[in-house]
């Protein structure tokens, strides 16, 4: 099953009852996918008019109670940034996807990282943070999906699970048996009429700029658990790892190979891989270079995790990088060269 | 003592912001009293906009949400999709319809959504001070258009009412006034049948409101109220642009 078609199921075996989504390459397996597979289950299928009517349209059937997802690759996830920042102050629970390729601008149709600040730093307006996860397989990508339908519900956030082309389109075989029925969240704030209690109002209008100040907060408090509660990530060969590659999704799955090469010719090559991008597996990363070892950070991007990488290691450790932006997939071979050049250019420095 | 008016249910015990002359106040309690009279409380779910009628949902007494600029028409299709037995309608303002949600707007019309949209025309941007809206009229001078609207370089005033009219989504649409009480009284039965068709299940209805701005019209109340007979209502005519109920 390809990775698009995949999440699509796991969507609908978590919950979701509603899909609105707008053609753009390379997701457009998990829209047609959704076409045919959501009115069989009864739920709410919309081509709609744009990114910004699709994810209008979530936080419509978010705040009347169902569990919803819009998806898109990068061009379109600009445009559904607005959207993303009222469900994150409407505090409304919502699941995004970003089959990310080449930018700026149009680009290309070829899988990348490059929106990962996007995706990391709230990428619309206002104080506003939400839940990024990076799943790294077909079968990952189904056990994330209904982990992103219990975070936005727990939270009352938007989730968004960042893949790329390569990942949306690759076929890989797949299991959903991980998949439990959804769990029952109390949901006292949607609109449903007012009938036996009183009339309620969704809103992030807040003229008052102490009550906006205190809503900010509030919101800040919620990122704070969040911080605390939902950090996710993979180790790979850690333990005696002089140089450790930090790498998601994608690039993740490029570097095992390359690291499983580098391991043949006894290179101490480890790897950590975070599942979440935000909020971001700080600790595992400080605790690592206290220990000494070297990183490198691997991205398909001009560089935009490894500042934080950098952040996470306070000035601690020293951080190689490799990146190919543009939609370019480097081999294992590619990167096993980049990565031991650096492996024994640090070991000289030490002598 | 017989009561023979008092503050529909549907209202909250709360003082409008508008300013004086406003149309909004009236349109507000309009919807109040329908809403009460069709006996929809309960059932009732607004979708406000940004710009001056945003702040409805502090009036109503009934479930609201505040919807991002333009985006009304599709954030009630969300909810109606998932609620088909609630009324859902929004309210709009003519730079939120006719300007920056206009895709939003006419593509729920063209899919016969059946929600219903309450659209404020009154010729300009109030909220933020009185500039052109796309329904400013020729000649017509606001803040971004201080020698009056050159359709030339600014475009023409767009009738919504008839640009909807021919997309085969759409069933109801009728443009009314609330200057005077005789269109009041139209204004009203424009919402009753509104709401009728989309709880009837027969599609897209929208009632287009000429409401009177004198702040940003730079007139007096009663004057406002005369300009929308003798100018606006040339350009925009009032009476039922489609029925297929």
């Amino acid at each position: 099953m390809s990775g698009n078609a995949a999440l699509g199921e796991a969507a609908i075996l978590a919950g979701c009852t509603c899909y609105f989504g707008y053609p753009i390459t390379p997701q457009n397996e998990l829209t047609e996918y959704m076409a045919k597979r959501v009115p069989e289950t009864g739920g709410v299928f919309i081509q709609s008019e744009s990114e910004i009517a699709a994810i209008n349209m979530v936080l419509g059937a978010s705040v009347a109670g169902a569990r919803a997802m819009t998806s898109s690759s990068s061009p379109g996830m600009s445009l559904k940034q607005e959207g993303i920042s009222y469900l994150a102050a409407d505090e409304l629970p919502a699941v995004v996807v970003d089959m990310v390729r080449g930018g700026p601008g149009m680009g290309n149709i070829s899988p990348a990282q490059s929106d990962y600040f996007q995706a990391t730093r709230g990428g619309g307006h206002g104080d506003y943070k939400t839940i990024v996860l990076a799943p790294g397989s077909v079968q990952e990508l189904t056990e994330v999906v209904p982990l992103a339908f219990d975070l936005a519900d727990e939270y009352r956030n938007p989730v968004i699970i960042l893949g790329d082309g390569m990942l949306g389109q690759m076929m890989e075989p797949v299991s959903f048996e991980n998949i439990k029925p959804p769990k029952k969240y109390q949901k006292d704030y949607i609109l449903t009429g007012a009938k036996d209690r009183p009339s309620r109002m969704v809103r992030s209008l807040l003229f008052d700029t102490k009550e906006e100040e205190e809503h900010n907060w509030k919101l800040f408090r919620k990122y704070q658990r969040m911080e605390r509660n939902e950090v996710r990530y993979e180790t790979f060969l850690l333990d005696d790892a002089e140089m450790v590659v930090v790498a998601y999704g994608t690039g993740a799955r490029i570097a095992k190979g390359a690291i499983k090469r580098l391991r043949q010719e006894n290179l101490k090559v480890g790897m950590i891989r975070p599942i979440t991008l935000w909020p971001f597996p700080a600790k595992i990363m400080k605790e690592t270079a206290q220990n000494g070892a070297e990183f490198f950070v691997f991205e398909m991007s001009a560089g935009q995790m490894v500042e934080d990488v950098r952040l996470a290691l306070e000035g601690k450790g020293h951080i190689h990088f490799y990146g190919r932006p543009g939609g370019v997939i480097p081999t294992p071979i590619e990167l096993f060269r980049a990565i031991s050049r650096h492996y024994y250019q640090s070991r000289r420095g030490k002598k | 003592m017989k009561q023979v008016y008092s503050r529909p249910r549907s209202l909250k015990p709360a003082h409008f912001h508008y300013c004086p002359g406003c149309g909004h106040g009236i349109i507000g309690r309009l919807i109040a009293e329908v809403i009460d009279e069709m006996d929809l409380r309960e059932k009732a779910i607004c979708v406000a906009p940004a710009g001056c009628g945003m702040l409805v949902y502090n009036y109503f007494d009934i479930d609201a949400l505040e919807s991002a600029h333009g985006r009304g028409a599709a954030v009630a299709t969300g909810i109606k999709r998932v609620r088909p037995e609630n009324l859902v309608f929004s309210y709009q303002g003519d730079g939120d319809l006719a300007a920056i949600g206009t895709a939003e707007g006419f593509h729920a019309a063209n899919r016969g959504e059946p929600i219903t949209i309450i659209f404020v025309n009154n010729g300009v941007y109030g909220m933020t001070g009185g500039q052109m809206a796309p329904t400013t009229l020729s000649e017509q001078v606001t803040t971004t258009t201080p020698s009056g609207r050159n359709t030339k370089v600014a475009g023409h005033p767009v009738r919504i009412c008839e640009v909807f009219a021919v997309l085969d989504g759409t069933t109801y649409l009728e443009r009314v006034a609330v200057n005077k009480p005789a269109a009041i009284v139209k204004a009203k039965k424009a919402i009753v049948k509104a709401f009728r068709t989309q709880l009837t299940g027969k599609g897209f209805s929208l009632v287009e409101i000429l409401s009177p701005c004198p702040t940003n019209w730079k007139m007096s109340p009663i004057e406002s109220c005369r300009w929308i007979d003798d100018v606006m209502a040339k350009q925009f005519p009032l009476g039922v642009v489609k029925d297929v109920t």
